[in-house]
């Protein structure tokens, strides 16, 4: 009874053999330079993420000891449950680490604060430039064109440029140290929010919105009911990136924002690590709290990373 | 008659604003525009406006003409920001151009679905904010326990300073930045390596050229609109590298890594309250990077395809 199917499965192995021996042989010298350069490729990009969650996850005493270990050594989550301020820092000054920063260290917080200051980016820039980019692609009105090349202009200016008047002005509003400041260069457009998705709206079908127009539509029900939920993709990504760059944004709320209330996880990785209490920084806790800021974006890198890709190729061509 | 064709009368404010494009074209840019004014135009022409003042943000503003210029150009501590500037990018550019045209050129040998998860893979470094990168770098790269040296040690070569070398820290700098770079440049190359026709290709075949010739004489030249985006782009980011700089070696050692930027900051934040210099250098740094664009775009003469003349 059994003889047929085992027949059947050497067989299959027979086929997968021949199939695997056909692989090979067909594989050149130069296929194997790239296998290889690929495998190198992967390691020194995924290594270094791979080290951080070691050393997380390794026991503050051992980070200065086992330093060659790949895996974690006495592997713990008490690098992250400080960072993340669930132990009393008292508790800490009493163990024996020397290495260990005894500063109240509250990550919560910061990450509270750069999800804000990062989401009211993404939205007020999404919103605004979208606007502003289907006023540029569709509607005709005097001055259009100057006031679009002012904008492309605003892409060429270094941001240090910006930055120092910009800090003035926050400062004469009496906004420095509020989130209002932190998020007002921002908010309310990026040339290249403009820019790109204008790119999007004059590569749609005009036809369509013709047609609408014959059948009575208003030119902002074109807009609204049309043009929009056909760039719905393009709207997203754009908010992708606005996302991940307010998240990484550093020096303009070191400058405006260093008070705890709203210092984003940046600038709290930035001063953890200047807190050193031994000379040596607190390596396992400050790569526990690196881990906890790499979160959102590996989430956003592991939903959307395709979608990131083909718009970093989009922008190289336009 | 003609009158009871037409549509009845709606309200006709509300008609005009939603169906005329000059008002809604204004209504759309306003939120936009007032950004633009505010946080892009006004400090644009006011950074030239305070270059020219003695300031430090307490007392009243002094009129000084271009005594902030002449300040910093006798400033032994501003040419050698210079200097350390030019010197990262002469380090970063070169290489993580290279790379990253070298690893496209990979992409485009692996099959579609390998290039596809590798180009995912490959942005990675590029999402993570400058700090997360510098630390993770800072670490690694450690003097005393980081992995980097014992990984060193057992292939025989002895302890490294790294940052902590001032010969070195510079390059080092451009290391990771390059870590963080050149995958992303690479899906820019990639973009404009898949915009070569093929056919130009087996043509070469044909003539029996072989593969270095094809690079040389087919894949580089036409990847210049491509590589003139890239160009552009990273030399801009790189004259103002700061981030990585401030959380790794804020510096040091021994001032071998206080970059243009560095000065800048320096000039308002650390050393003294002096908007006025700080301004007259960022005016500085705008000067030599439009300078670099117009010489770069000169050079690679970006406004000319030689895809154009087989289309």
């Amino acid at each position: 009874m059994t003889s047929p199917t085992q027949t059947q499965s050497t067989k299959q192995d027979t086929n997968v053999n021949s199939s695997f021996r056909r692989f090979f042989s067909r594989l050149t010298w130069g296929d194997a330079v790239v296998f290889v350069i690929l495998i190198m490729l992967l390691v020194s990009i995924l290594f270094p993420f791979w080290w951080v969650l070691r050393t997380a996850l390794t026991s503050p005493n051992k980070v200065f000891t086992d330093t060659s270990s790949l895996l974690p050594v006495e592997a713990t989550i008490f690098n992250f449950e400080r960072v993340l301020g669930l132990v009393d820092p008292s508790e800490i000054v009493g163990t024996e680490s020397t290495n260990i920063s005894a500063g109240t260290i509250n990550f919560w917080i910061f990450m509270r604060n750069s999800f804000i200051f990062s989401l009211l980016i993404t939205v007020g820039q999404t919103v605004f430039s979208t606007m502003a980019a289907y006023a540029f692609a569709r509607f005709k009105f005097p001055f259009r064109d100057q006031i679009f090349f002012a904008y492309l202009t605003g892409l060429m200016v270094p941001g240090i440029v910006l930055f120092i008047p910009n800090f003035v002005t926050i400062r004469e509003l009496g906004l420095i140290g509020t989130m209002a400041g932190l998020v007002a260069p921002f908010f309310l457009m990026t040339p290249f929010a403009v820019f790109f998705m204008r790119q999007f709206f004059l590569n749609l079908n005009r036809d369509i919105e013709e047609a609408a127009t014959l059948d009575g539509a208003t030119k902002f029900g074109i807009f609204w009911r049309i043009s929009l939920p056909l760039i719905q993709g393009p709207i997203l990504t754009l908010a992708i990136l606005t996302f991940i760059q307010s998240w990484n944004e550093y020096l303009w709320p070191l400058l405006v924002g260093r008070d705890e209330s709203i210092r984003v996880l940046t600038v709290a990785l930035a001063i953890f690590r200047q807190q050193t209490p031994q000379g040596a920084p607190d390596w396992a806790g400050l790569m526990a709290g690196t881990t906890v800021a790499i979160i959102p974006t590996v989430a956003i890198f592991i939903f959307f990373g395709r979608k990131v890709v083909d718009s970093i190729q989009f922008s190289g061509f336009k | 008659m003609q009158q009871a064709s037409k549509a009845p009368p709606r309200s006709s404010l509300l008609d005009f604003v939603t169906n005329n494009q000059v008002v809604l074209g204004y209504l759309f840019i306003l939120p936009s525009l007032i950004g633009f004014i505010l946080f892009y135009a006004y400090p644009a022409i006011r950074a030239v406006g305070i270059s020219f003042l003695e300031w430090n943000l307490l007392s009243d503003p002094e009129f000084v003409g271009l005594a902030n210029y002449e300040e910093i150009f006798a400033d032994e501590r501003f040419w050698r920001s210079l200097r350390i500037t030019l010197w990262y990018v002469a380090w970063n550019i070169p290489l993580q151009t290279a790379l990253a045209i070298f690893f496209a050129v990979m992409l485009d040998k692996f099959s579609t679905a390998l290039s596809t998860i590798m180009r995912s893979v490959m942005i990675l470094p590029w999402l993570m904010p400058n700090v997360i990168v510098a630390l993770l770098w800072l670490w690694i790269l450690d003097p005393s326990i980081g992995i980097a040296n014992v990984l060193l040690n057992t292939v025989g070569i002895p302890q490294q300073d790294f940052l902590g070398n001032p010969d070195q820290a510079i390059g080092w700098i451009a290391a990771i930045n390059i870590w963080r770079h050149a995958g992303y440049n690479a899906i820019l190359v990639y973009a404009g390596l898949k915009t070569i026709p093929k056919s130009l290709y087996s043509a070469a075949d044909i003539d029996g050229a072989n593969g270095w010739t094809k690079f040389w004489r087919i894949t580089l030249p036409l990847l210049r609109p491509v590589l003139v985006f890239v160009l552009v782009t990273s030399v801009i980011g790189s004259f103002q590298v700061f981030d990585t700089i401030a959380v790794t070696t804020d510096g040091g050692p021994a001032g071998a890594t206080r970059v243009i930027m560095f000065y800048i900051i320096d000039q308002v934040f650390n050393r003294r309250i002096s908007m006025g210099t700080a301004t007259a250098a960022s005016v500085v740094l705008f000067t030599i990077l439009i300078s670099v664009t117009i010489i770069q775009m000169r050079f690679l003469q970006a406004d000319q395809s030689d895809l154009a003349d087989y289309s």
